[in-house]
């Protein structure tokens, strides 16, 4: 094997702009290679094609002597590659614990259960987190958690370790240990080949083999002394700088002049005792510090240490548990729209829109912070040229690279000319070059128009241009003073240096310096079926996530059971206590005979008489009434006389429901009040009709709402709730970014939406019984036919529709759009067309052909047929078929939508 | 509140618009929702008896028999259907028919002869919305079929018994499914719409931004209710007239501008109903689970689907609390009944009263449940 990975030909497109433009490279076997290159430059692309993440538009792609574009080679070779994704662990599940985590990773690559112990004793041995397994991934630090990372990628012993900006974000201390850890790990297998990109080029300076990369091409490769010594730079910075075409490399030192010394006022800003508690955890404690007008104040410190917080509270977004901070000698008021007009804050992930402009960004945050019109036009035209935005001013951030993202929310910081600046991190992710423009602007904003900056930063060399610096762990501010005075007060020659010894000083943790022991190569297959344990790890991982999520778990539990429990009593048809009032014209002993065939009727309930016509319809309009019995004057004196006198019944027809049932109601009472007539007048029963009619209600004998909505309510929450779990399942992982486990190891489609969807037809399925328990306990509704067909048809049921949940999710691109996709198109069909209300058999048209492709329909029949005609099998066999069918091609069409590789 | 402020909510406002119209997913989701879903449901689910599925086991074959199947006529009844008498259980058990008319041998010569024979008429109970309306039909229809054959057989009646149905004198369904359909899309939209824009803007970050600008959770709140609220009073509007007014046919008795009006006060409750329910849930997932039920609830016991005085007290009392109760009766009153504002104004206040209780709770909850998770 000559090369670990080789690129012929590649091109990557975004759109209309190129991402890679014909890269030809080979990167050699056994060693550490890296990826330098501006942002942008398309180093990710180049790495995610390698992994076969991300799928491969034009050129050939080969990993470990394996063409990456066939997909059987590329199971193959997935097995052997380790991948890290960009992004302080986004491949990781923060509900999880760091072993649970890497059994996770384990289980992918189908290892037993006594090899994962040994393997993640080993490795978290080696990477010091022993101590840490059982803390969920969420509460590491950002440190720790490039470490857990590593364990991860390194679970099933890859011949090839791609790394995408491993070390971005994390402070100098972790760092080091970091890359310690790699070396040992090279150590013990020697052949492994290591690939990473970088932005750090004194890291970039111990690797073996270099590629430098611009514009979607590689200008330069070879090992690090080679790229400096024909640069003819001192350094590998330098040598990166000039292998820049010019227009990129304004360089030159950056130095911030002197600060004035402002002899008046009083401090920018001050803190005195700043303490912030989460529960029983101290994030900062006790933080003081006095920052002066006008000062570049770096904040340095680990990971995790308490930074972000601390500016938070700068901010005003959190309130501190204790303590006082004081802008321009005034305390701190959230709420004051004043003070926020005077502070710019520039969060450490990118929290601008992504669905608007640059330049409708900067133009929506100038018009809020109320800058009059006159002069937003030229202040964001200034802005937009200050900070080189200019040909990307159209275009959308998210379609840009970190760097220039980055750069958008500095300008969008500093657009309303604040008197302080709060950047969190504002570098972290952004290459030399970049950053150093970044700098050259702060310092004109401090040095020239006296902005406070208050910054946290993980680069020592951008802390060395600050004026002071402090160094924070554990919450606490351990050492605070410019930059010379902390390296002359530790003895030390670098703020590197000063930063390791500080923490150490503190007690951050060494790590174990054992070398890790041999646990023997697991057999490595990448079966060609659908392999049980890789579907098990998906099952497995996705039940603890919804255990770690306890009110998820009651939404869908309690949820259906309430909603059993609202309608059971609540969707009635039985029509009942209807309000009516009489006009009655007539006032004689007929007219109150006739009436009071009415009053004894619990169908209907009586209001207060109508005494006018205008009355009668004012009431009718207003719903008071639903009926008004209009009876004419002289009505009894014709009824006697056998005159055939008319009374008009008035029914408010807008629920026409409700008006039939009425209609029923009111011909069955004036029968009666025939029939009562006649006997009156002859003195002996006789009928009005010379036949009989005799209903039978088959099925629900009382005529029970209850007993047929019962069973129609549990066909609904079957669908809407199992749907709406699973329609999260996939985008989310997209959305966060774990996706990227899918693609890079040889996980199959099936046996990925396989597995996330076993757990959820576990709780539909639990989520059935109890439904069926209060049908049967609370409701008394009879279960008439055999429970076990009904089980094993809700089994099939929710197969289908947490299928259909898995449909939506493959292909929306949102949560958002899940959810409202789900609810969208599975609301309308399964309350309208299921036989809820109203039989499949007298649907027509459209609405009928929405009900039969959709499950809902078809199990309605099975859960009413089972629980009030006491069906079997024999009888409802089609029915399963169908459902059956339903959940085959729900799960088909989503292994068809679902893609393996990114675009 | 002033101009300035006034104008920011405006801002924001448009922000929001820009963000919907960047995802064509939802652009064709509400589209859909206010066009073709509601023509379905308006014209495919209905409540009255239409094209009822009736089986006729008729041991007679008399005369009068023929008489009767013929009378069961469309767009009541489908074409009726000749089973044995056998076949009964079966055909039923299927669902292949709502009821099953069994006229009796020598059903004519017992009738002419004044034994009073019986027909059974067999309902599928379980098919509530149709068994007793279309039970109650099909005995009409054979009254009325007897006493046209034998004019002398019934007792002439002593009175005349009219039944008329006012605002909707045909009783037809579709024009009563159609607005309601109408009235729940708003609902489901307008909870979704706002509950999860605030959810994706708290993961995404941008609300932690909003916030350290000049910008106050109320102005926030309010932005996002206008601009959610625009586009579907603007769609649920276009809805009434073109589908549901032109396509379906259905009279509009009272003031369309009253309705738009009344609908533009119940989306304001809604929409701050979604934000109320985004900040108790810490993730999408939770608020998918939150919302669903409650929808579900809102569109099935507002009135909107069975009668609001069928429902039992507590639960009547308790649905007050939703908006959509009033709304859906508020709407009825207009739409059908053609009520003007002095009937309606009840309705109004307890709408307003309610969409400014979640408003003011969503309001209170906003910052402290979108900044505390770390």
């Amino acid at each position: 094997m000559d090369a670990a990975i080789r690129f012929e030909g590649v091109v990557h497109r975004y759109g209309r702009t190129a991402a890679l433009d014909g890269i030809d490279l080979a990167i050699p076997p056994g060693c550490m290679a890296g990826l330098i290159g501006p942002d942008g430059v398309g180093k990710s692309t180049l790495l995610g094609l390698a992994a076969g993440v991300t799928a491969i538009q034009q050129g050939e792609v080969t990993a470990l002597a394996g063409d990456i574009a066939d997909p059987s080679v590329r199971r193959t070779v997935c097995a052997l590659v380790a991948y890290m994704p960009q992004g302080l662990g986004r491949n990781l599940y923060p509900t999880l614990s760091v072993a649970e985590n890497l059994h996770f990773f384990g289980m992918l690559f189908g290892q037993s259960s006594a090899e994962r112990k040994a393997r993640i004793d080993e490795l978290l041995e080696a990477t010091g987190l022993s101590d840490f397994s059982g803390r969920p991934v969420g509460k590491l630090s950002g440190g720790m958690k490039q470490k857990l990372g590593i364990c991860a990628a390194l679970i099933h012993d890859p011949d090839l370790l791609i790394l995408d900006e491993p070390t971005t974000g994390i402070d100098p201390l972790s760092r080091r240990q970091f890359w310690e850890l790699i070396a040992r790990m090279r150590r013990r297998r020697p052949a492994m080949s290591v690939v990473v990109a970088t932005a750090y080029m004194e890291e970039a300076e111990q690797f073996d083999w270099i590629a430098a990369m611009h514009g979607g091409r590689v200008i330069a490769t070879g090992s690090p002394a080679e790229l400096i010594r024909s640069s003819g730079q001192q350094s590998l910075e330098g040598a990166f700088t000039a292998l820049m075409p010019s227009a990129e490399s304004e360089r030159g030192q950056v130095v911030p002049p002197p600060q004035r010394v402002v002899s008046e006022s009083k401090p920018a800003i001050e803190a005195h005792g700043l303490t912030r508690r989460f529960g029983s955890f101290t994030a900062v404690d006790h933080v003081s510090f006095s920052i002066a007008k006008g000062e570049i104040f770096g904040f340095l410190g680990s990971n995790g240490s308490g930074k972000t917080t601390t500016m938070k509270m700068l901010t005003g977004l959190l309130p501190a548990s204790d303590g006082e901070v004081q802008l321009f000698g005034r305390p701190l008021d959230a709420r004051d729209i004043e003070t926020r007009k005077r502070v710019g804050y520039m969060s450490q992930s990118f929290s601008l829109y992504g669905e608007l402009t640059v330049r409708q960004n900067l133009l929506l945050h100038g018009q809020l912070f109320a800058i009059p019109s006159e002069r937003l036009e030229a202040r964001i035209r200034e802005t937009i040229d200050r900070f080189d935005l200019a040909a990307v001013a159209d275009e959308l951030p998210e379609s840009l690279p970190l760097g220039i993202r980055q750069r958008l929310q500095l300008a969008v910081a500093v657009l309303h000319r604040p008197d302080i600046l709060i950047l969190d991190e504002p570098t972290s992710g952004v290459d030399p070059i970049a950053r150093d423009r970044f700098w050259r602007l702060l310092i004109e904003l401090s040095r020239a128009d006296g902005v406070t900056i208050f910054l946290s930063t993980h680069f020592m060399n951008e802390a060395e241009r600050c004026d002071r610096v402090s160094l924070m762990h554990d919450g606490r501010v351990l050492a605070i003073g410019s930059p010379a005075e902390l390296k002359t007060k530790r003895g030390k020659s670098t703020l590197e240096e000063v930063f390791i010894d500080v923490l150490e000083g503190a007690g951050a943790r060494r790590q174990a310096d054992a070398e890790p022991m041999s646990v023997p190569a697991s057999a490595r297959s990448a079966s060609r079926s659908v392999d049980a344990r890789r579907m098990w790890a998906y099952s497995w991982r996705e039940t603890l996530e919804i255990i770690r999520d306890p009110a998820r778990l009651a939404f869908a539990f309690l949820g259906p059971v309430l909603l059993l429990l609202t309608f059971g009593y609540g969707i009635s048809f039985d029509v009942e206590h209807l309000p009516f009032a009489v006009f009655d014209q007539d006032q004689s002993a007929q007219s109150r005979q006739l009436i009071e065939s009415f009053q004894g009727s619990r169908y209907f309930t009586e209001q207060s008489a109508i005494a006018s016509a205008d009355e009668m319809e004012r009431r009718l309009k207003e719903g008071e009434l639903k009926i008004a019995i209009e009876v004419p004057s002289g009505f009894g004196k014709d009824l006697l006389r056998g005159m055939k006198p008319e009374v008009a019944v008035w029914l408010d027809g807008a629920m026409p429901f409700r008006a039939e049932t009425a209609r029923g109601y009111i011909s069955g009472l004036a029968l009666g009040y025939l029939n009562d007539a006649a006997m009156r007048k002859s003195g002996r029963d006789s009928p009005a009709y010379p036949f009989g009619i005799e209903e039978r209600f088959r099925y629900n004998q009382a005529f029970r709402s209850v007993n047929a909505i019962v069973p129609s309510v549990i066909v609904l929450m079957l669908v809407l709730i199992p749907a709406i779990m699973t329609a999260i399942g996939i985008v989310k992982e997209k959305e966060t970014g774990s996706i990227s486990n899918f693609q890079s190891t040889p996980v199959r489609k099936l046996e990925f939406l396989l597995g996330k969807q076993l757990p959820y037809v576990g709780i539909a399925f639990a989520s059935f019984l109890t439904l069926v328990m209060l049908a049967r306990v609370v409701f008394d509704v009879p279960l008439k036919g055999s429970f076990a067909m009904l089980a094993a048809a809700s089994l099939v049921y929710v197969v289908a529709t947490t299928g259909f949940g898995l449909l939506v999710s493959s292909f929306v691109r949102s949560q958002v759009a899940a959810i409202f996709a789900t609810a969208i198109i599975a609301m309308i069909p399964a309350v309208n067309f299921s036989g809820l209300l109203v039989p499949v058999s007298s649907l027509s048209g459209g609405g009928r052909l929405m009900g039969l492709s959709f499950p809902a329909a078809w199990y309605q029949p099975i859960s009413v047929g089972v629980f009030a005609k006491g069906l079997g099998f024999a009888e409802l066999w089609f029915n399963l078929a169908v459902l059956g069918a339903f959940g085959v091609a729900f799960i088909a069409a989503a292994a068809v939508t679902l893609r393996k590789q990114g675009a | 509140m002033t101009l300035d402020r006034l104008f920011k909510i405006f801002l924001l406002g448009v922000k929001e618009l820009r963000s919907l119209w960047a995802d064509p997913v939802l652009i064709v989701l509400i589209v859909y929702t206010f066009t073709f879903a509601i023509y379905a449901v308006a014209t495919g689910a209905n409540f009255e008896v239409e094209n009822a599925a009736v089986a006729v086991v008729d041991e007679d074959r008399s005369m009068i028999s023929a008489r009767l199947r013929d009378a069961l006529i469309e767009p009541f009844f489908k074409r009726p259907v000749l089973v044995n008498a056998n076949e009964i259980d079966e055909v039923m058990d299927a669902g292949r028919f709502v009821f099953v008319i069994e006229i009796p041998p020598k059903f004519e010569r017992d009738l002419i002869a004044g034994r009073r024979p019986t027909v059974q008429i067999d309902v599928d109970a379980t098919a509530m919305s149709q068994a007793g309306n279309g039970a109650s039909y099909i005995q009409n229809i054979i009254t009325q079929e007897v006493a046209i054959a034998f004019p002398d057989s019934s007792s002439a009646q002593p009175l005349s018994l009219v039944v008329r149905a006012k605002f909707n004198p045909n009783l037809r369904s579709a024009w009563f499914t159609a607005v309601m359909q109408v009235i729940n899309n708003v609902t489901m939209l307008a909870v979704i719409l706002s509950g999860a824009a605030l959810i994706r803007e708290r993961e995404h970050g941008t609300i932690e931004h909003l916030l350290v600008m000049p910008v106050t959770p109320i102005e926030i709140m309010l932005a996002k209710i206008w601009a959610n609220g625009l586009v579907i009073v603007a769609a649920a509007t276009l809805s009434l007239i073109v589908v549901v007014e032109r396509l379906l046919g259905v009279p509009v008795a009272g003031s369309l501008a009253l309705f738009v009006a009344a609908t533009v006060l119940y989306q304001f409750s809604v929409t701050a109903l979604g934000i109320l329910v985004a900040t108790f849930s810490t993730s999408m997932a939770q608020f998918g689970l939150l919302v669903m039920p409650m929808l579900v609830m809102m569109n099935l016991l507002s009135g909107s689907t069975t009668p609001m005085e069928s429902m039992p007290g507590w639960l009547q009392n308790m649905m007050q609390m939703s908006p959509s109760t009033h709304f859906v009766a508020l709407s009825q009153a207009i739409l059908y009944r053609g009520a003007d504002i002095r009937i309606v104004w009840p309705e109004m206040v307890m709408l307003s009263g309610i969409a400014s209780l979640f408003f003011l709770i969503a309001a209170l909850r906003f910052r402290k449940s979108l900044l505390n998770d770390r």
